[in-house]
């Protein structure tokens, strides 16, 4: 499980969170939505460590996150990136096998090639993809390595930031079904952040939405239409009549 | 009054923030050597900047001396004739190429060369969450990046340095024998007798902190850069203008030091 408490960050004067509380209980996926520039990535980064709070604590199963032992807790999570975040200067399958060619889950340079395969056979890419490199890749076959890649080590923990962004309705309803076999294939703990509403309803257990630094609202996916909070509201109708302003 | 403290304020600013600069470089030198003796080592990323520093510098190395040397020797030549002291060439060559011009050459060409790719890399990579993403594998960016590049600054360049004295002497050697009359046999002993070991030492030493000013300042504006194309382009500005003064600066700092020992 991972909790926030009270969580801070400030840039200069720009107050991004102003104290996030938020649960992901284990083997669910939360979904976390809020306008550009609420602090949806901040948040995400906070938790991996990539962002270091000013104040309040992160904890994966009761252990701060702060203090834990980097390695072993990033071996625990797996990351599909925004834009995919693919290295450029590897070929596509060592970029999917990236963590099991060093460090202390490295194979043999012949398993980690296999296993590279196997899960770009998983996100639906063939075994001709593996010897190219990410910028002979289409945007949509960027993402799906990127999933590849967030999956290669089985980690129990995945995150997905804004996972379908720039993709056509087609392609974001195929990472979207992808996305949530793989998690419930896989029983991870996933938080995943967008404003595509149709991934929310594909992909969500829970929902949180960040607004003006804090939890404005948090339940099941379920109860969202229904939720009575004018913020989520506005947000779902994608209105600009509401509490929240349009123009920021 | 309020005029006095505006003055001392036009001038605290900058330099307040010319040192808290120089902290984070020498926090980050300091990161980059101690990572560089700490397992684990990644030998391919090594490899691959060695040929990236080293091996594909050499043609613009070559060029550079050579051309300075042989400009050198007409120099020295036409210079030395207003007092009677044309035969002087071949020693001034050598020891004008191996102390200074050598190293000082060879460091800002690859200032120009290597100190630009690495920043433009590092900061693009930052840019497009590349950098997160290493931290994600369990891949520290100091260890993957910085420490091959640096290391690779640190062994090659005093290679390079090595082999742009040599391509420097024999610039001034082919223009001193081709054009200027000397007795290629009388130039090559002269050249030979007047260099001392120090001489040489102190060019290598030299192309070792070129190396790695040259190096580490690419690392470290690549990963400092700012948001989008135009952090990437000033990255890469600041990174090469930054090593190419600061390569001028220890030499004249080393020289000081080497020749007054």
């Amino acid at each position: 499980m991972i909790e926030l408490a009270d969580v801070h960050k400030a840039f200069g004067s720009n107050k991004v969170l102003r104290g996030v509380n938020l649960t992901i209980p284990k083997g669910t996926s939360l979904v976390v939505i809020g306008g550009s520039g609420t602090g949806k990535s901040i948040c995400l980064k906070s938790i991996l460590g990539l962002v270091t709070p000013d104040s309040g604590t992160i904890t994966l199963d009761g252990e701060d996150v702060t203090k834990a032992d980097r390695d072993s807790f990033l071996a625990r999570f797996g990351m599909l990136f925004q834009g995919g975040a693919l290295f450029d200067s590897l070929p596509v399958w060592q970029n999917v096998a990236f963590r099991l060619l060093r460090g202390s889950l490295k194979r043999p340079k012949d398993e980690a090639r296999a296993i590279a395969i196997e899960k770009l056979r998983r996100v639906g890419l063939k075994s001709e993809v593996a010897d190219l490199f990410p910028a002979e890749l289409s945007g949509g076959m960027q993402k799906r390595v990127g999933l590849a890649r967030a999956i290669a080590a089985e980690p129990e923990i995945i995150f997905f930031d804004e996972p379908t962004t720039g993709l056509d309705p087609i392609m974001s309803g195929v990472i979207n079904e992808l996305i949530r076999e793989i998690v419930v294939e896989m029983g991870a703990t996933a938080m995943t952040i967008t404003h595509d509403m149709t991934s929310v309803r594909a992909i969500a257990d829970n929902v949180a939405m960040l607004h003006d630094g804090v939890i404005q609202w948090t339940g099941p996916v379920a109860q969202m239409d229904n939720s009575g909070d004018p913020y989520l509201d506005q947000f779902i109708r994608g209105s600009a009549d509401g509490p929240i302003e349009s123009v920021r | 009054m309020s005029w006095i403290i505006a003055v001392l304020a036009s001038i605290g600013q900058p330099v307040t923030r010319g040192l808290a600069s120089l902290g984070r470089l020498t926090i980050f030198a300091g990161q980059a050597l101690s990572h560089m003796i700490r397992a684990p080592f990644y030998f391919k990323e090594i490899l691959q900047s060695i040929m990236n520093v080293g091996y594909f510098s050499l043609p613009v190395v070559g060029l550079t001396a050579i051309f300075t040397g042989g400009a050198l020797a007409l120099q020295i030549y036409s210079g030395g004739a207003r007092f009677n002291a044309e035969a002087v060439v071949p020693q001034i060559v050598a020891i004008g190429m191996v102390r200074e011009l050598g190293p000082v050459l060879v460091g800002l060409m690859i200032a120009a060369r290597v100190t630009s790719s690495i920043a433009a890399e590092i900061a693009t990579m930052k840019v497009t969450e590349q950098i997160d993403a290493l931290v994600t594998l369990s891949t520290h960016p100091m260890k993957y990046l910085t420490v091959p590049r640096v290391l690779s600054g640190l062994i090659m360049v005093p290679l390079l340095v090595g082999i742009g004295d040599i391509i420097g002497i024999l610039g001034g050697y082919i223009v001193g024998t081709k054009s200027l009359g000397f007795n290629p046999a009388a130039y090559l002993k002269n050249t030979v007798d007047f260099i001392e070991a120090r001489d040489v030492v102190s060019s290598l030493i030299k192309g070792a902190a070129f190396g790695f000013i040259a190096t580490l300042l690419g690392c470290y504006h690549g990963m400092h850069t700012g948001r989008g194309a135009q952090g990437v382009g000033r990255a890469t500005k600041t990174a090469v203008e930054s090593a190419a003064i600061l390569i001028l600066a220890a030499n004249f700092i080393l020289t000081s030091i080497l020749f007054a020992l």
